[in-house]
């Protein structure tokens, strides 16, 4: 019999519709194989109880001849920044270390109405700020990656997201949801060749969802190719009252829609992103990409997106402002942390407890976001930052008036170590500068798998989309996973 | 439009003052500005507290379009230009009252800009003494949630009920000058609110606080450095604030000193005001556009909604009073003060008149002078708001009725009333009952002229001999001898006709 854990969310679902299997033998397969990857540290809280209990009614709803949802008996990672009612809900942060909510964010309670389980709360950087899952209290994510240098240095499996692509690449989870503000969805699923998508700003219900920045999170899914994003998404997606930013539009049916057939689609190459001294694997990726898309009958054409080198610095303004302001709720009066030293007064307790219960990015991005936004220097800052991210709009809406979906790589570069860049906070925001434009622009992105860098570590292909078409931006996806022929996973050495 | 010549009287001369008022006012809603939660006065601490209005993880807001329709409403009411374009904005700053360490406001893009309110400075010369205060702006925001401090010896504890709760914000432009200005403007805002729906006014429940802007200067000066005092949730306070707050700052400067920019808080006790906060130390709220929420753009079917939804304002009724049914302006502005006193007078009008078959101008100047006179009397005494009133409108009309088609006199009809509001009986049955019926029969009230004037024959003599006057006094003698019951006109003509 095949490994279960082998399977990814079409298989296991057709296979327990098909009664290869049951739910209850996929559960128990996945929530073995997180038992014994412990040392990746993928998992803040494993929950195989809630696995186990989604699969016996999923296996006894078919027993009984019901129609099953569309992820029936699929079961999956549920990143902790997305609050599930009765299961602790961190952020992977101290400050809500032990804080479990009374209610399921819309998102998770979607999956689970489609008949997912959920095999545990997965690792992220705090607050879902970080590129390499190295800013959690509970500890760093391993990746499961290793160099090709015969060595045993600790990978970095990218973040926020680390927990979701270390999980799904090392087959503890077929799929799990991730949350994308400046490309914590697609840098993580590139360093640990993976997919994963960020729809349009709006298409999830942020209801529910630990907030980082307001107007640039969105949740997406990660899994192990492209047709499984589609089916993660489509589960995830939808109108929520909840929300007011979430999109009034009805749900494709992007499994179906699925084609790699891309004759008459144009594919932008962005001259900007092509920075002196890129890397020459990923310059090598990105131009194999280039073939693979042609190969699928696309037309390629040079795109400018002229702002594109402001984009970083405004993200780094904008994304600290507004989580300056949404991590103010952690105040150690109602929930969560609270140290109250002896003769506190109100003020000592927020200051103990903030200093107690937040990692020292968090205290950084505050700091930074307090500053833009103070009298003064608002208008220096924050209004500028939004001006530029108005301009970077323009420029994707111009490109896509000669294109319908863009190239570009992931990332710049293939993972590093743990610990390589801890030092240096800038070189680690700059790991983000080719996946922040889409956020700022709320544009659909996703990461596919395009090959190994001389590293022997995965780089992800990144393709841009215009709004609401998710759809051209799986295709995309789906055509490039076709011809890149990535089978390459790591080696099991935990 | 009168100049206001309030001085205060400095030892170095005389002082004018400049006010100006930020009212907080809570929108009259079932739920709050941003979620679901009741809104309901004297709740039990934190039973109206949604996971939103506690700032819980991943929680989101989502306007309330009763609240947003109320503001627009508010705006309509004092003529102001509303903005189809508004957006919120946090103000942030730290506070055990304020879960999610930032109110939602409307700082850049408020919902209401400018408008005006024409205000009564004299009630006993309402057309003489008006004076339009212009308003800035009104925004829509959420309250904070209330400390407690007497429930524990070391520790205060938080009642989230009124955390979320909309508020409008009613900004005007300095344009008062005397404590009577401020008093009548904030009266008149109040009223216009309820006339409108938008707010109960219940200062002593905290639904309508005023922060009292105040500064002093040489008549025809620049405008010197202003304080704010915070709260101030009365119309007498609001004139005791600006009295003694005005006066503080003419004594200070006269004395060398100078007035800082500041927060106040008024002690009613001492008829003083502290300072709570000086600019030095004011927060840096941080503001910026809440990333939670959309613009909120309004559509005309919107605007046109709220409009037509508008009952007819103070000013207009007040001129109707007066043009239409022919009231003192003393009367219009005394019944139009306030939307439940002019509702009765309308309710009872119209059933009056129908139950009499008369016009509603002919039986208006009753009606205004017997509520007014009458029943405000009465409840006056009782300790008794008009909407405690234990005699309905309609019971009132059917009164008015009974002295319209003749059925009892004016002095009967006091009686009557007493009646009313001891028993809660109709006047009808009242009437019935006590035999109060007023006689119009000819026959009987003749004897009784007739005897009286037998009775009183020297009377009669210097009557006709030129005393006129006289003639009130058997008009008195008949009806008390009648116990009020006759018809008084009938008693004037058939008294005439005796006397010859």
């Amino acid at each position: 019999m095949t490994d279960l854990t082998d399977l990814g969310v079409a298989a296991l679902r057709d296979g327990i519709a098909g009664g290869d299997f049951t739910a209850v033998e996929a559960a128990e397969a996945f929530n073995a194989n997180i038992a014994a990857a412990g040392v990746l540290n993928a998992f803040i809280v494993a929950t195989p109880e809630h696995a186990l209990e989604s699969a016996r009614k999923v296996d006894a709803d078919r027993a009984a001849g019901k129609t099953l949802g569309k992820l029936a008996g699929v079961p999956i990672g549920m990143k902790d920044l997305f609050a599930t009612k009765g299961v602790q809900t961190t952020a992977a942060s101290h400050i809500l270390e032990g804080f479990t909510p009374e209610y399921e964010s819309t998102v998770s309670q979607k999956l689970w109405d489609a008949g997912a389980g959920m095999l545990g709360k997965l690792n992220l950087d705090q607050f879902a700020m970080g590129s390499s899952n190295e800013t959690s209290y509970f500890g760093n994510v391993i990746s499961p990656w290793r160099r090709c240098d015969g060595g045993n240095a600790a990978m970095a499996p990218g973040g926020s997201s680390g927990g979701s692509s270390a999980a799904v690449s090392a087959r503890l989870c077929p799929a799990a949801t991730g949350t994308d503000t400046g490309g914590s969805i697609r840098q993580p699923a590139a360093f640990t060749g993976i997919s994963g998508i960020k729809p349009t700003y709006g298409r999830c219900s942020r209801w529910g969802i630990v907030a980082f920045a307001s107007s640039l999170d969105q949740a997406g899914p990660m899994a192990r190719d492209v047709r499984d994003c589609a089916i993660m998404l489509e589960a995830m997606a939808g109108f929520d009252p909840k929300d007011t930013t979430s999109l009034d539009l009805s749900v494709p049916a992007w499994e179906a829609g699925l084609n790699a057939n891309l004759k008459g689609k144009k594919v932008g190459i962005p001259r900007e992103y092509r920075v002196e001294g890129l890397d020459a694997d990923v310059a090598k990726s990105w131009d194999d990409g280039v073939a693979w898309l042609k190969d699928a009958g696309a037309e390629v054409i040079d795109i400018s997106l002229p702002h594109t080198k402001y984009a970083l610095p405004a993200y780094y303004i904008i994304a600290p402002a507004e989580a300056s302001s949404n991590l103010a709720r952690y105040d150690g009066v109602r929930y969560g942390l609270r140290d109250l030293p002896d003769g506190a007064n109100l003020q000592d307790m927020y200051a103990a407890t903030r200093a107690a219960g937040f990692g020292a990015e968090v205290k950084r991005r505050i700091l930074i976001g307090t500053y833009v936004l103070s009298a003064g220097f608002y208008d220096a800052y924050y209004t500028q930052a939004q001006k530029v991210r108005t301009l970077i709009s323009h420029d994707f809406k111009n490109a896509f008036t000669e294109c319908d979906v863009i190239l570009a790589p992931t990332t710049p570069t293939g993972a590093f170590g743990l610990g390589e860049m801890v030092s240096d906070p800038l070189a680690m925001y700059l790991n983000d500068v080719f996946a922040v434009p889409a956020s700022l622009a709320g544009l659909p992105a996703m990461s596919v798998p395009a090959g190994l860098n001389r590293e022997g570590l995965p780089l992800g292909l990144q393709i841009v989309g215009r709004p609401f078409d998710e759809q051209g931006v799986l295709n995309a996806g789906l055509a490039i996973e076709q011809r890149a022929g990535f089978t390459a996973r790591p080696g099991k050495w935990w | 439009m009168g100049m206001s010549n309030y001085r205060i009287h400095g030892a170095t001369g005389e002082w004018e003052v400049v006010i100006g008022l930020e009212v907080h006012a809570q929108i009259t809603t079932q739920s709050k500005l941003f979620s679901g939660a009741a809104t309901a006065f004297g709740a039990e601490p934190n039973s109206q507290v949604s996971l939103v209005d506690a700032a819980m993880p991943g929680m989101l807001p989502v306007p309330n379009r009763e609240c947003i329709r109320q503001g627009v409403r508010t705006g309509m009411a004092v003529g102001a230009q509303i903005n189809k374009y508004s957006r919120f904005d946090r103000k942030n700053y730290f506070y055990a009252d304020l879960p999610q360490g930032y109110q939602i406001s409307q700082l850049y893009h408020p919902i209401v800009g400018e408008g005006e309110i024409e205000v009564i400075l004299d009630d006993k010369d309402p057309e003489g003494s008006t004076k339009t205060i212009g308003i800035e702006r009104i925004h829509v925001e959420q309250d904070a949630g209330k400390l407690m401090h007497d429930q524990h010896p070391t520790m205060s504890y938080v009642d989230l009920n009124r955390s979320g709760v909309a508020l409008m914000e009613i900004v005007s432009r300095p344009d008062m000058r005397s404590p009577v200005e401020a008093g009548a403007y904030l009266s008149k805002l109040r009223t216009i609110l309820r006339y409108v729906g938008s707010c109960d006014g219940n200062m002593d429940q905290g639904s309508m606080r005023a922060d009292v802007n105040v500064s002093v200067r040489r008549p025809g000066e620049p405008l010197g450095t202003r304080t704010e005092t915070k709260n101030v949730n009365s119309v007498r306070f609001v004139m005791a604030v600006v009295e003694s707050e005005a006066r503080r700052q003419v004594d200070l400067i006269e004395d060398g000193g100078r007035v800082v920019q500041e927060t106040r808080l008024y002690d009613p006790d001492k008829n003083e005001t502290r300072s709570m906060r000086s600019k030095e130390d004011a927060h840096d709220y941080r503001y910026f556009p809440d990333p939670d929420l959309l613009p909120l753009v309004l559509d005309d079917a919107f605007l046109d909604e709220c409009r037509a939804s508008l009952p007819e304002l103070p000013d207009a009724k007040r001129h109707r009073y007066e043009t239409v049914l022919g009231l003192s302006a003393y009367a219009a502005g005394v019944l139009t003060a306030d939307v439940e006193s002019a509702r009765w007078f309308e309710v009872l009008v119209s059933e009056a008149a129908a139950k009499a078959g008369k016009s509603e101008a002919d039986l208006a100047k009753q009606a205004s002078n017997w509520l007014i006179s009458e029943l405000f009397g009465a409840l006056n005494k009782a300790g008794k708001e008009l909407s405690d009133s234990p005699v309905s409108p309609a019971a009132g009309a059917e009164l008015l009725a009974l002295i319209a088609d003749g059925t009892i006199s004016g002095s009967i009809a006091k009686q009557v009333l007493e009646k009313m509001l001891e028993t809660g009986d109709s006047a009808a049955a009242i009437v019935e009952r006590e035999g109060l019926k007023q006689t119009s029969d000819t026959g009987v009230i003749e004897a009784v002229v007739a005897k009286i004037l037998a009775d009183n024959a020297d009377k009669v003599e210097q009557y006709k001999a030129g005393k006129e006057a006289l003639f009130g006094f058997f008009v008195g003698q008949t009806m008390k001898a009648m116990q009020g019951k006759a018809n008084p006109g009938m008693v004037n003509e058939l008294l005439k006709k005796a006397l010859g």
